[in-house]
């Protein structure tokens, strides 16, 4: 299934000529051994569709690392309502649940009826209908992953969720970068910004309608706020010194971000509305790489006041700092799990940089990525994911693996290096 | 990769015994530009770290008013992995630039710091800057006013060699200065 996947991968790319410099491609790296066996059958269209949407489905499924589908060649029959499902003969290939349907014109668009069942039950655990222009079958396709994850898992599914990340191409003087949105599953890429200088630290804002980012094309780094639909943007902060890092307060008001402009880089917050500036930290050493805990109440940053640099952890109503890390010597770039009982971070250790996720009750961290120089980890909003950074030979890729570190994939880029992914908000 | 938070003012106390140690005896140098108009030849291959094309820039006392008006040819120093600390190869160009731009007080330089590509975007950003602070140090002490000198740093974001090797990383941890 792999290779066919790859080979139809590549068709799409060869039609998508003018994307095919953005667009990602997915390889699965590592899948999951206790992942739970799904049969997503090919759907029975009364038309031809450019999308294969039972693929899309399967795909979505393996990437979360939670379902291993059922390859196709093994199914030998091809029921498309759960009245044509024969559960035993399913049962005698070890699928556990699987999904039927049926695709229709209707009118511009179509119209799915798909089915989700307990093969070891022997029931219909979920029976709808989800209607899609032609433009938005992909979509379509993900919105069926969504409820479907959800129906087994109970965790609700980041399928229809995008991603922001940045592209460089070049070396020295001589580069150029982008910025760019696409599907999570790397598809449906779009430019947000293209520039000469550098482009850093994507961050979407809650609502995922805008994106704050770092931008050097004024030949200074500036941070900006743009809305993703329109591109219309603001430049938010251009103090003297480093504008770097921000990262979106959970009501969507403010900002944290690091700033020099007094010295040593520092954690401050800005009201994005009265543009109002808040110093948080204060030391000589480097703070930066701020990310809001889930409640709002407090921020995590690195410091390197120990030395080298370590995750802290500040409330926003004062006190002291609490460090948070103590394993090994390079801790930085925490995130936190969307529940706020982890955080996620590059740590390095006999492995190198990789993402290692830390749990906030007890301590303990786990690196959970086998990479090339992890960096930049971006968890998914229902927290089952997180996408990273990393090297495959000697170019940049995205990596994501699951959170529990059993499942992994690369997303490479059909040239240049791709860096710095933010994973967008629930967008439904 | 890290730096010491006291390396710089390691850096620091290191220019100051060196400002001490040449005050008198100015270029240290033989120094291929003295004397003439041409820049032919020295201190040419600003990527390279070698001590020879290094030299080229330390000018002696007897270089006059041409030397003194030319921006110095070697513009990008490197520094040793986790540190901020100046190379004593190069305090010969830190010189030559200070001098430079006491001579020129209309003359501006960007102090661009760069990092290797270890470690994560963000932090590498905070530590380009310390080391390009390490420089503005280094000119402050030799004279040069603070308005004629701004320090941005890029990090890890333009590489001047591509590669995971330590040569490419070498070439990558620098301060290059942009008039």
């Amino acid at each position: 299934m792999r290779a066919l996947m790859t080979t139809w991968l590549a068709a799409l790319l060869l039609f998508c000529t003018p994307l095919a410099q953005a667009e990602l491609t997915i390889d699965i790296t590592r899948g999951n051994e206790q992942a739970t066996p799904i049969a997503v059958v090919p759907f029975a269209e009364g038309a031809n569709l450019p999308e294969d949407l039972a693929q899309i489905i399967a795909d979505d499924l393996e990437r979360s690392g939670y379902f291993a589908p059922l390859e196709r060649g093994a199914m030998f029959e091809k029921p498309s309502s759960s009245d044509e499902v024969r559960f035993g003969d399913w049962q005698a290939l070890d699928t556990r649940y699987m999904v039927v349907g049926r695709v229709s014109r209707e009118g511009e668009g179509v119209r799915v009826r798909y089915e989700l069942m307990d093969v070891s039950g022997e029931s219909r655990m979920l029976g709808e209908t989800v209607t899609a222009s032609s433009g938005q079958l992909r979509a379509a396709a993900h919105r069926i992953s969504d409820q479907v994850f959800e129906a087994i898992t109970d965790i609700r599914g980041a399928f229809s969720t995008r991603i922001a990340y940045v592209t460089s191409e070049g070396v020295g003087d001589n580069m150029s970068f982008k910025l760019f949105v696409a599907d999570a599953d790397g598809h449906n890429s779009q430019q947000a910004l293209s520039s000469d200088e550098p482009i850093m630290s994507p961050s979407w804002s809650p609502d995922g309608s805008k994106l704050a980012y770092v931008s050097f094309e004024s030949e200074r780094p500036a941070i900006y706020v743009q809305e993703v639909s329109s591109g219309r943007r603001v430049k938010l902060t251009s103090f003297e010194g480093l504008n770097s890092a921000p990262s979106w307060s959970p009501d969507g008001r403010k900002l944290a971000m690091a700033l020099s402009r007094d010295g040593q880089p520092e954690i401050y917050t800005i009201d994005i509305g009265s543009r109002d500036l808040q110093r948080i930290t204060n030391s000589p050493s480097i703070e930066t790489e701020p990310s809001w805990s889930p409640d709002g109440r407090s921020l995590i940053y690195t410091s390197d006041r120990s030395g080298g640099p370590q995750i802290y952890r500040q409330a926003l109503g004062g006190g002291e700092p609490e460090r948070l890390t103590f394993t090994g010597n390079y801790n930085a770039r925490a995130r936190f799990a969307p529940d706020g009982e982890a955080i996620f971070l590059i740590h390095k250790g006999n492995n190198g940089y990789q993402v290692a996720r830390q749990d906030l009750d007890n301590g303990r961290l786990v690196e959970i990525s086998d990479a090339q120089q992890a960096e930049s980890p971006s968890v998914a909003p229902n927290g089952t994911m997180v996408i990273f950074a990393t090297q495959q030979g000697s170019r940049g890729v995205l990596g994501a693996v699951s959170a529990d570190g059993r499942a992994s994939f690369r997303l490479p880029a059909a040239q240049g290096d791709v860096r710095e992914p933010a994973w967008s908000p629930f967008l439904n | 990769m890290q730096l010491k938070p006291y390396a710089r003012s390691l850096a620091v106390a290191f220019s100051l015994a060196f400002v001490a140690g040449c005050s008198s005896t100015g270029g240290t140098q033989d120094g291929s530009m003295s004397g003439s108009g041409t820049a032919s030849g020295s201190g040419a291959g600003a990527s390279g770290t070698g001590t020879g094309q290094v030299s080229g820039s330390g000018l002696g006392d007897g270089s006059g008013q041409m030397a003194d008006s030319r921006i110095p040819e070697v513009r990008t120093i490197y520094f040793a992995f986790d540190s901020d600390a100046i190379r004593p190869e190069f305090q010969s160009v830190l010189n030559a630039h200070a001098r430079f731009l006491r001579n020129n007080p209309n003359a501006n330089v960007v102090l661009q710091g760069h990092t290797d590509e270890r470690g994560t975007r963000e932090y590498n950003l905070a530590l380009g800057e310390r080391r390009a602070g390490a420089v503005e140090d280094f000119l402050s002490v030799e004279g040069v006013s603070p308005s004629q000198v701004e320090v941005v740093s890029y990090g890890e974001e333009r590489p001047a060699a591509r590669g995971s090797n330590e040569e490419a990383y070498a070439q990558n941890r620098r301060v290059v200065f942009a008039y």
